[in-house]
């Protein structure tokens, strides 16, 4: 295993030596910027902690990541509030260690594992994937991970687990935004056992080769890249392998509005705007809308998932 | 000073200045000026922001009759035809901003998201109905049209519905912040329903007074007769 630095142009990217040595300071005598740079020898828990992991090219898109400030500064974690600024605003509330993952259902494996437990073993690997929210805007973002049925596989899922059900933590004195019921909380999300086994389903510990921020949604999350960016759950505290299909949260808040599939479909529009296009953000003015791809650019690999249903029923 | 040229050369001009403060935020963060930013999506920012500067003004314009009624200021008028026109440029830059910034001047997407998406086929609307008010706020016009005038200005009422509806349609799930906005325009307009009836039945009252012998048919058609609430315009 190597740590690399992330492929990007150096002018795109404040450094995160520069970016993390803010954090570095305020924690004082422990925290300097040097230790920032090391490997991960220790337990990464910390936001920012450097991860040991792999690239994977075979998996990445040639695309320009975006900035670190963009990916963590422009978010989606109502948990946290509603406004895209709220999560890197309120989310060092949340506390992300000690972790544990309840795992049950229709598995051979079950029960509550701590974090750091469930991620030994499991190699890193850092992947450029493209994002495409369901608002119409997407980034390109380098995460690191590794494939959860790598994780799944360990549980054991029996032939009656159909279907994967992931729920993040519901903790409103850690995320104050569960004080308000904008969503059912908690937030649940789910796949179908072969979309969850499919080797592009990451589980994502770390970002531009570092331990997840807590507002993108550490210590564990899931990023599924040819679907709209809210199945990618948050801060995921339970695993649950049912047989019936998962009644996910934006599911149940506007059934006609977000499917349970969500598939990145350019053909089906969400009823209140249109999908065909998506704004890249971190574009210059009067060139970052562009066309939106067939399941967000992944259809070679996933389309076979879906054949013979329609995409308009089930969105 | 007399109160005319108080208005002239004192508070009008610091209405205008402060009808700018908007515009000049929004163009720092666009420029990068004094380290203004408007964060990871600035074509959202400008958007949104411009369009709820519109909507703030349109309230403010909605509110100068309750204010000027409710503390005998009348000469708060002479503020009301600047905050609408306001209103007219924030929500044509509203309109340009999503255009030319976030559309990239895709002309066929804007006449199907005009067409199908009903968020925009309504504040489209709306801009469209500011037009005749914008292109009649002149004394030359006003005294043209005469009656007509106030008549026609009404209209203002329709496009604050649609204003708000607009916002609170596009946005995704939390609807708190519109809900306010609908919450301020339903005083807004509650008031003059309010006063309007109050009016009716002064004028009823006023009629049977004067005139007894005559039936007051028109005015007590309202759901309680005149007679019933003597305490209503005291």
């Amino acid at each position: 295993m190597t740590t690399r630095v992330p492929r990007i142009a150096p002018s795109e990217i404040t450094p995160p030596e520069v970016y993390f040595s803010r954090r570095a300071l305020l924690a004082g005598a422990l925290a300097t910027g040097a230790s920032a740079l090391l490997p991960a020898a220790e337990a990464p828990q910390a936001q920012g902690t450097a991860l040991s992991y792999t690239a994977n090219p075979q998996y990445s898109v040639k695309d320009t990541p975006n900035k670190y400030e963009e990916i963590a500064g422009y978010n989606n974690f109502y948990e946290f509030g509603t406004d895209k600024d709220d999560p890197s605003h309120n989310a060092h509330t949340l506390k992300t260690r000690p972790w544990s993952v309840t795992v049950s259902g229709e598995a051979e494996v079950r029960g509550t594992f701590d974090l750091d437990d469930l991620l030994k073993g499991l190699a890193l690997e850092e992947r450029v994937y493209r994002f495409r929210c369901v608002e119409a805007w997407s980034m390109v973002v380098p995460w690191v991970g590794f494939p959860l049925s790598s994780l799944l596989a360990r549980f054991k899922p029996t032939s009656r687990a159909k279907y994967v059900e992931f729920t993040t933590l519901y903790d409103p004195r850690q995320m104050p935004g569960q004080r308000v019921p904008v969503l059912n909380w908690p937030y649940v999300e789910g796949l179908r056992i072969d979309e969850a086994m499919h080797p592009l389903t990451l589980m994502v510990v770390g970002l531009y080769g570092r331990v997840l921020p807590n507002q993108d949604g550490a210590p564990l999350r899931l990023i599924v890249p040819w679907k709209y960016g809210f199945k990618g759950i948050k801060s995921i505290v339970k695993i649950d392998f049912t047989s019936v299909q998962p009644r996910t949260a934006w599911n149940v808040a506007a059934p006609n509005e977000y499917g349970f599939y969500a598939n990145v479909n350019p053909q089906v529009d969400h009823p209140r705007w249109s999908q065909a296009t998506e704004r890249r953000i971190g574009a210059p003015f009067l060139a970052a809308r562009r066309p939106t791809l067939p399941f967000n650019g992944y259809a070679e690999q996933v389309a076979s998932l879906y054949q013979g249903m329609d995409l308009r029923r089930y969105f | 000073m007399t109160l005319t040229q108080r208005y002239r050369f004192i508070y009008k001009p610091l209405v205008f200045i402060a009808c700018l403060v908007p515009l000049a935020w929004l163009a720092s963060g666009a420029f990068g000026w004094f380290g203004a930013s408007l964060g990871p999506d600035p074509v959202k920012e400008l958007e949104h922001e411009a369009g709820k500067t519109a909507l703030n003004l349109l309230l403010l314009t909605l509110a100068v009759t309750p204010v000027r009624e409710l503390t005998s200021q009348p000469q708060l008028l002479r503020l009301r035809r600047m905050l609408g026109l306001f209103v007219f440029f924030y929500v044509v830059l509203h309109f340009t901003i999503y255009l030319v910034l976030d559309l990239e001047l895709n002309f066929a997407t804007l006449g199907a998201d005009i067409a199908k998406r009903p968020y925009i086929t309504i504040g489209f609307t709306a801009l469209l109905l500011l037009i005749p008010l914008a292109v009649t706020s002149t004394n030359r016009m006003m005294r043209r049209l005469g009656r007509r005038w106030q008549t026609l200005h009404r209209l203002v009422y329709v496009i604050a519905v649609l204003g708000v509806w607009h916002f609170y349609w596009q946005v995704k799930r939390d609807v708190r912040e519109p809900l306010l906005y609908a919450g301020i325009l339903a005083v807004l307009l509650g008031y003059r329903v309010l006063r309007a009836i109050a009016r009716r039945r002064a004028a009823a009252r006023a009629a049977v007074h004067s005139t007894p012998a005559r039936p007051a048919a028109p005015v007590t058609s309202t759901s309680r007769g005149p007679s019933l609430s003597p305490s209503a315009s005291d």
